[in-house]
């Protein structure tokens, strides 16, 4: 009997990848869109020399730091948990996902590094110039370093720029530049790292309006709320703009996805656009999904079946044509291997041709039932509305505070303010409910229709991924909860005290 | 450029970042002396102060370090990280806790109290460069790992690189020799800890302490340095012939030191930069400096271990499980196109050291004091 992989080490590994990739995403939104705010603020020290403005800004800075160390701690294991849980990925793609995650550490994670160390320990050692430099290098290695990662993510999502080599066994890049930008990698770096900013905004503005409603550090508060409103708007905007060209991007590339996204069972021309349960607005999904109010947008079942006419002209070929060409691919790799064993020329120019006309399903071929195919279609639909209602929603709240803010009336606004308040979770909301849209969206695919999760794995225990799941569940559970617990405290404490302090 | 040539500059980049990272595991080398130097409270957050301005380039030494390993012998990351799944995961989860232990200690509101991260620091510090120095030996003595890249043919179990046995890694640690490494790196990391805090902090009490400690460290680290040498020197090596067939060959280290004689100068030099660091620091009061030549000791040693472990037709991650599976620099790196590329991004890497260097230097241009640490706006 052939030996199998349990499907519960699958599941164990996607669970311990799912929650390290979570809690780092609970931390680095914040440190992405607080780098911004701390340089804007920095830069207005050094412009006006106020010492009040430095002290706006070390505040920010103290609680930029405590974030930045989670993300740090959660970001290692990510990287590592392509070798220790994905090492078959690892092997198979490593050719080309390796040099994003390289050119990350030499170039965005040193600069990190070096220079978030002068912003913190430099205040009395460098000159303010090489201090503000510090800080806004600080926040562009991070920026830089989300790129690379990004990057590496959209690779998975939409596979560019390399050619499959049989004697090795894995795809080999043959294109760099289009690897790094994959117009999927431009538009996932701005709707990402916006989303970062907005969380930012989101964080200043309802820290800063919990100072108003209690009446304290008001002149503080009213400054940061000037800046992270203002930035809110920009980036905000940014990220609604670059989710809609996002849309067309994934009705194209990933169609299962969007099809999952909207819960459409059954697609066709001028598809209605699914707000919750009966609600629709028509034609809406069209014009989302192609830019074209009757453009085709297949559902799930039409993805399933084929036969509908792709964009290029061609009819689409159903799951089980799909699988079928994969096996073929798969065992013409077998033949292959086997006649370079056998030096037999022939044989391998045949097993050749036949694996590269399949290769584009190779994946499929380790899809063992086609229903498979189907991403969790529930989890994705309410993701997808929850990130895109709030989306909606911060839009209009910084606007909001912004025009109250400067009639000078939103101090005198207290409901506003709590909204403003209670708005910080439902930013770190739609920033998971974002990624659960992307990753479990895509579903079973490690690589879009190139290798499935279950082919992607470490042979490991599932014993020994269910411990050190815990073990990481526990750990990172301890450290938010200490990180929130530090984080209020330091709040509560407001900035002058900071002052006083040192 | 050949396929050959940037294979070999490759593994000198890894290997440089390796020996990097040895020698700024002096974090963790410090931080596991922490209550042995620090007698008090205000000590140990001088100690942690000193330490806590560079964890960062240690971090991501080690980071980077992955990444280029990944990006440029991938099926080394693959099967290594996947294979030895404990022996990695326990380095990391101890790479964890340290990463919010400074920042985290002296706040308000932190949850398990000042002391227990101060313990997470310690932790780290013991099982961090012992469990590294570990791995590292593994290049040397082997490790019970299969690949079958035809397993991908096979669509029901398409896992390319596993493990022989159960224990996932933790089997390395049955191995005397690896021990006997991971013990030497860690021993030299308490020393140049100690070194480090000599030439950052200004404190009478301390910095006399922190002299006796060397000499306490330095006797174990010899013994075990020599042992792992002699073991290296004397053993049988994993050789490559022309067509890529792996075969054990009598004193195949040993060769490849007289073979390559720079590289057998490289390692006297870094020996000599250690020893003389450590007896200057022991036997002068005032000498500060001891942290540079050791250090660049550190790093001389620890590239020419990794050179001579991978190039001149050897296999730098040799399997004892099944020997034609073990991983040379050509059977592992990644294609030529890949490596070509990266080759260029690593031009940057200089600017990358010059700006770290400068960062440095403005930070450490006057040792930090009791004084300093209580006037500071920003502290651990």
């Amino acid at each position: 009997m052939f030996e199998s992989i349990d499907t519960s080490l699958i599941d164990w590994s996607r669970a311990q990848f799912a929650l390290t990739a979570m809690y780092h995403w609970l931390f680095v939104p914040l440190t992405l869109g607080l780098a911004m705010i701390m340089g804007i603020m920095e830069t207005v020290y050094y412009k006006t020399g106020s010492v009040f403005w430095k002290n706006v800004t070390q505040f920010w800075q103290t609680i930029f730091g405590i974030n930045f160390a989670v993300g740090i701690a959660t970001g290692i294991i990510l990287e590592f948990e392509f070798g220790t849980n994905w090492s078959n990925y690892s092997m198979f793609v490593g050719d080309i996902f390796g040099a994003p995650l390289a050119i990350e550490g030499i170039l965005a994670f040193f600069m990190e590094s070096t220079f978030v160390a002068v912003m913190y320990f430099g205040w009395n050692k460098v000159s303010k110039k090489f201090h503000l430099a510090s800080t806004w290098l600080t926040g562009v290695g991070a920026t830089i370093s989300a790129w690379w990662i990004l990057v590496a993510n959209s690779w998975m999502q939409y596979p560019v720029g390399m050619q499959f080599n049989p004697d090795t066994v894995r795809n080999e890049m043959v294109d760099f530049f289009a690897v790094a930008f994959s117009p999927m990698a431009v538009v996932k770096f701005f709707h990402t790292v916006m989303s970062g900013w907005v969380l930012g905004a989101i964080f200043v503005v309802g820290v800063s309006s919990w100072y108003l409603l209690k009446k304290r550090h008001v002149e503080f508060a009213k400054a940061s709320i000037k800046i992270g409103a203002t930035f809110g708007i920009v980036a905000s905007l940014i990220v609604a703009l670059t989710g809609d060209i996002s849309g067309v991007q994934i009705a194209k590339l990933q169609p299962m996805k969007m099809a999952a996204a909207e819960g459409l069972e059954d697609g066709g021309n001028g598809v209605s656009f699914t707000v919750v349960d009966d609600i629709k607005i028509p034609k809406m999904l069209s014009i989302l999904a192609t830019h074209d109010i009757d453009g085709y947008v297949p559902g799930i079942n039409n993805l399933l079946n084929g036969g509908y006419k792709l964009p290029n002209g061609e009819t689409a070929l159903s799951a089980e044509e799909k699988i079928e060409r994969g096996k073929k691919a798969i065992v013409a790799l077998a033949n292959y291997r086997k006649a370079v064993k056998e030096n037999d020329a022939a044989a391998k120019a045949d097993a050749k041709k036949i694996l590269d006309e399949n290769m584009p399903y190779f994946g499929y071929g380790y899809i063992k039932d086609p229903k498979s195919l189907v991403p969790p279609v529930g989890l994705t639909f309410w993701s997808f509305r929850i990130m895109v209602g709030l989306g909606g929603f911060f839009i209009l709240l910084f606007i909001v505070v912004w025009w109250f803010h400067r009639k000078n009336k939103y101090q005198d606004m207290p409901w506003l303010q709590k909204v403003a308040l209670w708005t910080i979770p439902l930013g770190y909301i739609a920033c998971q409910a974002g990624w659960i849209v992307a990753e479990v969206g895509r579903q079973p695919w490690a690589i879009q229709d190139m290798l499935p999760v279950n082919a992607a794995i470490s042979k490991l225990q599932t014993g020994s991924v269910q411990l050190t799941f815990f073990i990481f569940l526990i750990l990172f559970t301890i450290m938010l909860i200490a990180e929130i617990c530090i984080m209020v405290k330091s709040i509560k404490k407001g900035p002058e005290e900071i002052e006083q302090q040192a | 450029m050949t396929y050959e040539f940037l294979q070999q500059y490759w593994w000198f980049l890894v290997s440089l970042l390796g020996a990097l990272l040895v020698f700024l595991l002096f974090v963790q080398g410090g931080n596991s002396l922490l209550f042995a130097l620090g007698k008090n409270d205000d000590e140990r957050t001088l100690l942690v102060n000193s330490t806590g301005r560079k964890w960062e380039f240690t971090f991501t030494t080690l980071v980077t370090f992955g990444g280029a390993f990944f990006a440029s012998f991938p099926l080394f990351y693959s099967t290594s990280f996947g294979g030895a799944y404990w022996l990695w995961m326990i380095i990391l989860f101890t790479f964890v806790l340290q990463a919010v232990s400074y920042e985290f200690q002296s706040k308000m509101g932190n949850l398990l109290g000042k002391k227990t991260y101060q313990w997470f620091l310690v932790i780290n510090g013991l099982v961090g460069p012992l469990l590294l120095g570990g791995a590292v030996a593994t290049f040397f003595t082997g490790s019970n790992f299969l690949i079958d890249k035809g397993n991908m043919g096979n669509e029901v179990m398409p896992v390319v690189s596993s493990w022989a046995n159960g224990s996932h890694g933790l089997d390395a640690l049955l191995n005397p020799w690896n021990l006997v490494l991971g013990f030497a790196v860690f021993f030299l990391n308490r020393i140049l800890g100690s070194l480090y805090f000599i030439n950052n902090i200004k404190d009478e009490q301390l910095i006399p302490r922190c002299r006796r400690q060397i000499f306490i460290d330095a006797i174990p680290f010899l013994l075990f340095f020599l042992a792992f040498v002699g073991y290296v020197l004397l053993t049988k090596g994993y050789a490559v012939d022309e067509q890529g067939v792996i075969f054990m060959e009598p004193y195949k280290y040993l060769h490849n030191f007289l073979e390559m004689p720079v590289i057998l100068f490289l390692f006297i030099l870094g020996v000599v930069g250690v020893l003389y660091g450590i007896i200057k620091s022991v036997f002068s009061k005032t000498y500060r400096k001891g942290i540079w030549f050791a250090g660049i000791g550190t790093v001389l040693v620890v590239l020419s271990l990794f050179l001579i472990v991978g190039y001149n037709h050897t296999s730098y991650y040799p399997s004892s499980a099944d020997l034609q599976s073990s991983l040379t620099l050509a059977n592992s790196c990644s294609s030529m196109f890949t490596l070509k590329t990266m080759a260029y991004v690593s031009v940057l890497i200089p600017f990358v050291l010059a700006y770290i260097v400068y960062a440095w230097r403005a930070l450490n241009k006057k040792p930090i004091t009791m004084d300093e640490i209580k006037n500071e706006d920003h502290t651990y």
